[in-house]
């Protein structure tokens, strides 16, 4: 059985592959979108961010000689600190001027923070191995999986949902939202809207985080690891539009998939499809998928 | 306006001829060009308030389309920066026809990622020879009499075409087009309801900024003489945000004085143990923070009132700066 001349494990195989690159774009651009509803920042250092999460991980695995479960805690909470003095020290003395220069600022502080990891860890690669838990594959018939990537699926997936639900179903979310709408407004029933700022940005971050250390043991830890992919990111972004968180989660995945079968139909294509797809959605609804504002 | 500039442009001018008895022709060469692009991307950012953040896709295209014209068909060298810009423009014209479907952050996103685009295409085509880049290329005689391989004929012909541009540059500015520009950015809405079309005004200034760019990148191949990926990746875009935001944005000369402060700190820096990315992500940091008016900016407000304001969130000019031009 063939589909288009290409045998179907090979089709699964790359899906495979681009749901794993759409869990890392899905996980980057909600907390994008969460960032930006609150701040009104297109965060720029979130790639920096996601580095920082890579290479905490390899820190408490090779420093400390803690197991990688400590690290998928002890990262992201290490990112969510780095970003709340991010937030506290530069970002928040920018929120009444253009939402131009938080972009400005935000590459500001990723170059800042790359420079740096650079200067000390230098450009190579850190290894960091594959817990031993999820060496070794599952075999789903049609599908082979190999268990880390798997579980990443999963995890993202799992992530995704709960922090919808945190900001769709919960009171602190209600709070989230509302600010989003009038921060004005929700500031006069006595809630802290600065507090309720500070704390997406920090869950931003966190996720980023999150989504590094989940990258460790598949991708290379090195300094620049968080710059090409935080392109793409946007341009998922551009894609899903700033719209709803949920339609921030369907781009990233949807997106990888597409990335994936670009692999297998037409590879030299495969770099810059995504880019490929934004334009096109530029030309069909300039909103986004999920835009609301012309 | 016109007789405020002329003082420091003629002053700028003599600076420029006399500059080569005291540093190397090819390091102000590289200055200039480095101008000339920042001008390019101010045109947009100051005149229209469009932020690109991929101005090195048509800097890079500027510079592989004038090496290829250079090494491989032998042009002479302004047919070969003619070529470059008209390379540029087309694909400023693609670009920019969809990006200007969106404004503000989501046009600065859009520019990154279609110049992103356009890197990963060099590194594939085989024309640009990967990381290679185009070598060998032999300037020639420019218009037929000028030897290009002569350092210093070299750069006062760089400094010719570039000064030209600039004028090039002013004419536009100041022409009704320039004012149509400048009304879209300050009322969109009313903008159209006095029947102007924003929408191609802003395509045809997304497309003049982005041959200006070319014309910018081309010199830069034809005086050193290699085009490599470095001038299309989005390192350089952010350096021509930076070297605008350093000059002040929203003033004429502000961009070539961004563009001087950073070409030099690189030379100088180039030998210093922090990599670059550090001191200009702090640069960044610092001019947003501290310094949103640029050099230019602060030059040009100390100058209009000597008697120093107090500053008061209701003063106009404070709430002014609070936005990203004027």
């Amino acid at each position: 059985m063939e589909i288009f001349g290409f045998p179907p494990q090979l089709i699964l195989g790359q899906v495979l592959i681009g749901l794993i690159n759409g869990s890392f774009y899905a996980l980057l651009s909600l907390g994008l979108a969460i960032i930006f509803g609150l701040l009104r920042v297109i965060n720029f250092a979130h790639g920096a961010l996601y580095m920082m999460g890579a290479f905490a991980a390899w820190m408490t695995q090779a420093w400390l000689g803690l197991n990688f479960w400590a690290a998928l805690v002890i990262a992201p909470l290490a990112v969510g600190l780095f970003g709340l003095v991010v937030e506290r020290a530069f970002l928040r003395s920018i929120y009444h001027l253009d939402h131009l220069y938080g972009l400005l600022l935000t590459f500001g502080i990723a170059l800042l923070i790359e420079g740096m990891y650079r200067y000390w860890f230098g450009a190579a690669g850190k290894p960091f191995t594959t817990p031993d838990v999820f060496r070794g594959i599952w075999d789903l018939g049609f599908v082979i999986v190999p268990k880390y990537r798997g579980f990443v699926v999963l995890a993202s997936l799992v992530t995704c949902l709960a922090v919808w639900l945190l900001i769709e179903r919960t009171r602190l979310g209600s709070y989230l939202r509302a600010a989003t709408e009038n921060p004005d407004l929700v500031s006069c029933f006595g809630i802290n809207v600065s507090l309720l700022t500070a704390s997406a940005y920090v869950l931003g971050a966190a996720l980023a985080g999150l989504s590094g250390v989940l990258a460790a043991p598949i991708y290379q830890v090195t300094p620049l690891m968080g710059t090409n992919l935080i392109i793409v990111v946007f341009a998922v972004v551009v894609t899903g539009g700033m719209g709803s968180l949920s339609g921030a989660i369907i781009t990233g995945y949807g997106m990888g998939v597409i990335e994936g079968l670009t692999k297998v139909f037409y590879p030299a294509a495969s770099s810059v499809v995504i880019f490929v797809v934004m334009a096109l959605m530029l030309l069909l609804r300039p909103a986004g998928l999920f835009g609301k504002e012309a | 306006m016109l007789r405020s500039h002329v003082l420091p442009v003629l002053a700028l001018l003599v600076l420029l001829c006399i500059a080569p008895l005291v540093f190397y022709p090819i390091f102000l060469i590289k200055l200039l060009c480095f101008a000339l692009f920042a001008a390019a991307f101010h045109l947009l950012l100051g005149y229209v308030g469009l932020l690109s953040f991929g101005h090195a896709a048509f800097f890079g295209t500027g510079a592989y389309m004038c090496a290829q014209a250079l090494a491989r068909w032998n042009l002479a060298p302004e047919l070969a920066l003619l070529f470059a810009v008209a390379v540029s423009a087309a694909l400023g014209a693609v670009i920019g026809f969809l990006a200007v479907r969106r404004q503000g952050i989501y046009f600065a996103m859009i520019t990154l990622a279609l110049g992103q685009m356009v890197y990963f295409i060099y590194l594939q085509a085989p024309f640009t020879g990967g990381e290679d880049g185009i070598r060998g290329i032999t300037p020639g005689h420019f218009l037929g009499v000028v030897d290009l391989s002569n350092p210093l004929a070299l750069y006062f012909t760089v400094l010719a075409v570039t000064t030209l541009a600039f004028a090039l540059v002013w004419r536009i500015v100041q022409s009704p087009f320039g004012m149509i520009l400048e009304a879209i950015r300050e009322n969109e809405p009313r903008a159209i309801s006095l029947g102007y079309n924003p929408t191609l005004y802003k395509l045809a200034a997304f497309t003049f900024s982005a041959a200006l760019a070319g014309l910018a990148g081309g010199l830069k191949a034809m005086s050193f003489q290699i085009a490599t990926l470095v001038d299309v990746t989005w390192q350089m875009s952010g350096e021509v945000v930076l070297m605008t935001l350093v000059g002040g944005i929203g003033t004429f000369l502000g961009p070539v004085v961004g563009a001087f402060i950073i070409g030099g700190l690189e030379q100088y820096l180039a030998q210093s143990a922090l990599p670059a990315p550090v001191i200009l992500g702090a640069a960044f940091i610092l001019c947003v923070m501290l310094f949103r008016k640029g050099v230019a900016g602060t030059a040009k407000s100390l100058l209009q009132n000597r008697a120093p304001k107090r500053s008061t969130p209701d003063n106009p000019e404070t709430q002014a700066t609070n936005r990203i031009v004027k």
